[in-house]
């Protein structure tokens, strides 16, 4: 076989992507496999995040350094994590799903593409603007007006944001797929004498369900992993379950964010392993939510055939 | 006979159907409203405390805690984003031409789907990883090459992605005509393909550049914070950069910190919005002609 050099050239920087996703999974794992031996599966179900005294002399157990009193309990993090994006997609859906249909059906065409940027740009906005329009905004309105111990710091602020960040992901794919839709579809509903509104409900919406499926859990896959806005608003819980809406929470993402100045200082740097694991642990979680998402727009499991 | 004498009297059936109709529409547009809603608060919010918070000494001095300007800020968001977009755009430009004109096997088809894993980590993940390997591995300290290295990971698959999908629309046609005429893989490249495609790559990197400016998560782990301007060193120096003023000086409690803060969010807004709005109009324009 001939040699040519500029191929393997661009063959070569090609394989520095799988190489850095494969370092970075090795990495986090190698780092974060002390911590793994110590936390066990108790990581996953304890309640409790304590760094331990890190002033005290560390402890050893099976071999390894830890703060004495240390323990690490992630299940907080994950019920935030899992809680916010939950609530997130319940306000996010019907919202992009009723504007991506209005965008489809009812808006012209002439000024369609310009309210369809619109919906787009939101999804531009940084992350760490949001939550700065959370704090001024959001934050003293729920403290005001809904929240019972006046705080507007929490769940439902960070859920918010969350579902305002997620819903042009969800509406935009939506209305890709709402303005492919065959016309024959919707004519022969609007023949058999459906209302507009019937049409779109019974003829148009069930061709999208897949696609509309898939944004949703594309869009789930981004609410999981968001960090900056849900750090700024949802009140930084810590060791306590959440258990109503204005409770503080921490998700994973955000609680590694905010974890900087406490791994610094331990000396036996075992919380920077447990952040590893705790980072190993979002990483997964994104990585199967995102494979759903793309065996969803794939088609791979699509069960209706378009006729 | 008119059209009205046909018509028979409304049934309470399709008088409900009617106003179903009449309702969901209703709410659609509501939906509607409340997804620009926000983005226009967001927009209004910012700009306003931003444009109140502007003066000309926020680009000529350093933040000193609530006082002074945003220069070291702007700077180094500046150093940080060049420099990953230095490293990145080989890269991600390469693997893209890798992936278009030459990725038909297994392999190609693996690297897509693991350069849209890549995509799909959550930022704070690559933040952490390069904390681990450069900071606390390589011993670097928060730093420049930290940052950059890390934003670079960040849109380098998100860059051959994008690459990817403007070469492909370059005709096949073009390419043979080069062949026919005995170029060589790389001039075919250099001189056909890319520059017939160079629009989209152009517009991956503007996005690209719009996404390292607004990023966050991953520097707060690498690039540390400092109140002094860039000195010239890589490692071992942390920089400061404009997004970490927004996070962290609108929990201060005093207003010259909140008014920073809306300053430094206006600042990255602006250039954000701005790339994007630039871009998607131009390639509207195009798609339209």
């Amino acid at each position: 076989m001939k040699i040519r050099p500029f191929r393997l050239t661009v063959l070569g920087l090609s394989l520095l992507i799988p190489a850095a996703l494969c370092a970075v999974v090795l990495f986090l794992v190698v780092y974060s496999g002390q911590a793994i031996v110590f936390n066990g599966l108790r990581f996953l179900t304890q309640v409790n995040w304590n760094l331990g005294d890190l002033y005290d002399d560390p402890v050893v157990v099976h071999g390894i350094q830890v703060p004495s009193g240390a323990n690490y309990g992630i299940l907080v993090f994950i019920a935030g994590t899992l809680a916010s994006a939950a609530i997130a997609i319940i306000i996010a859906v019907p919202l992009a799903v009723g504007a991506a249909i209005f965008l489809a059906e009812i808006i012209p065409s002439k000024i369609r593409p310009a309210l369809s940027m619109l919906v787009e740009l939101i999804a531009v906005v940084p992350s760490v603007v949001f939550g700065l329009w959370g704090i001024a905004v959001l934050v003293p309105f729920i403290g005001r007006y809904l929240s019972p111990n006046g705080s507007g710091y929490g769940l439902l602020a960070a859920s918010i944001v969350l579902a305002l960040m997620i819903t042009p992901i969800i509406a935009s794919t939506l209305l890709d797929a709402l303005l492919q839709v065959p016309r024959e579809n919707r004519e022969s509903a609007f023949a058999l004498g459906a209302t507009h509104f019937e049409v779109v409900m019974k003829a148009v919406m069930p061709m999208v369900r897949t696609t509309m499926i898939g944004g949703i859990v594309l869009a789930l896959g981004r609410a999981l992993g968001e960090t900056m806005a849900v750090l700024m608003v949802s009140g930084g819980g810590l060791n306590i379950m959440p258990t109503s809406l204005f409770s503080p929470i921490s998700t994973i993402a955000s609680f590694i964010a905010g974890q900087l100045d406490s791994a610094e200082t331990d000396p036996t740097n075992m919380s920077v392993r447990a952040l590893a694991e705790i980072a190993l642990v979002l990483f997964v979680i994104t990585l199967a939510v995102n494979a759903c998402a793309k065996l969803l727009s794939s088609g791979v499991l699509r069960v209706r055939k378009r006729a | 006979m008119s059209a009205n004498a046909l018509k028979s009297p409304r049934t309470a059936q399709e008088l409900r159907r009617i106003i179903t109709g009449k309702i969901g529409w209703a709410c659609c547009g509501v939906a509607l409203l409340l997804v620009i809603g926000p983005l226009v608060d967001i927009v209004g919010v910012v700009t306003w405390h931003g444009v109140a918070a502007f003066s000309p000494h926020l680009f000529t001095e350093n933040t000193t805690g609530p006082n002074g300007g945003l220069a070291n800020a702007i700077k180094g968001t500046f150093l940080i984003t060049f420099f990953a977009m230095l490293i990145a755009i080989p890269l991600g430009v390469g693997a893209g031409i890798h992936l278009s004109e030459y990725g038909r096997d297994k392999l190609a088809s693996a690297t897509r789907f693991m350069s849209d894993t890549l995509t799909g980590t959550p930022s704070i993940v690559l933040g952490y990883f390069s904390y681990i390997v450069m900071i606390i591995g390589f011993g670097w300290g928060f730093s420049l090459a930290a940052a950059s290295i890390t934003i670079a990971i960040l849109i380098v698959p998100y860059l051959a992605r994008i690459t990817e999908l403007s070469l492909q629309q370059v005709p096949n046609t073009m390419r043979e005509a080069a062949y026919a005429l005995g170029a060589k893989d790389s001039t075919v490249v250099f001189k056909v393909v890319l520059p017939a495609a160079s629009s989209g790559v152009m517009t991956g990197a503007l996005l690209a550049l719009a996404i390292s400016v607004g990023e966050t998560a991953p520097l707060i782990y690498t690039a540390g914070w400092s109140n002094y301007g860039w000195n010239g060193q890589f490692t071992h120096e942390p920089v400061a950069y404009l997004t970490y003023v927004i996070w962290t000086f609108i929990d201060q409690p005093d207003a010259k910190s909140h008014a920073l803060a809306f300053a430094a969010a206006f600042l990255v807004m602006l250039v954000v919005l701005a790339i994007n709005v630039g871009v998607r109009l131009t390639v509207r324009r195009k798609k339209f002609i």
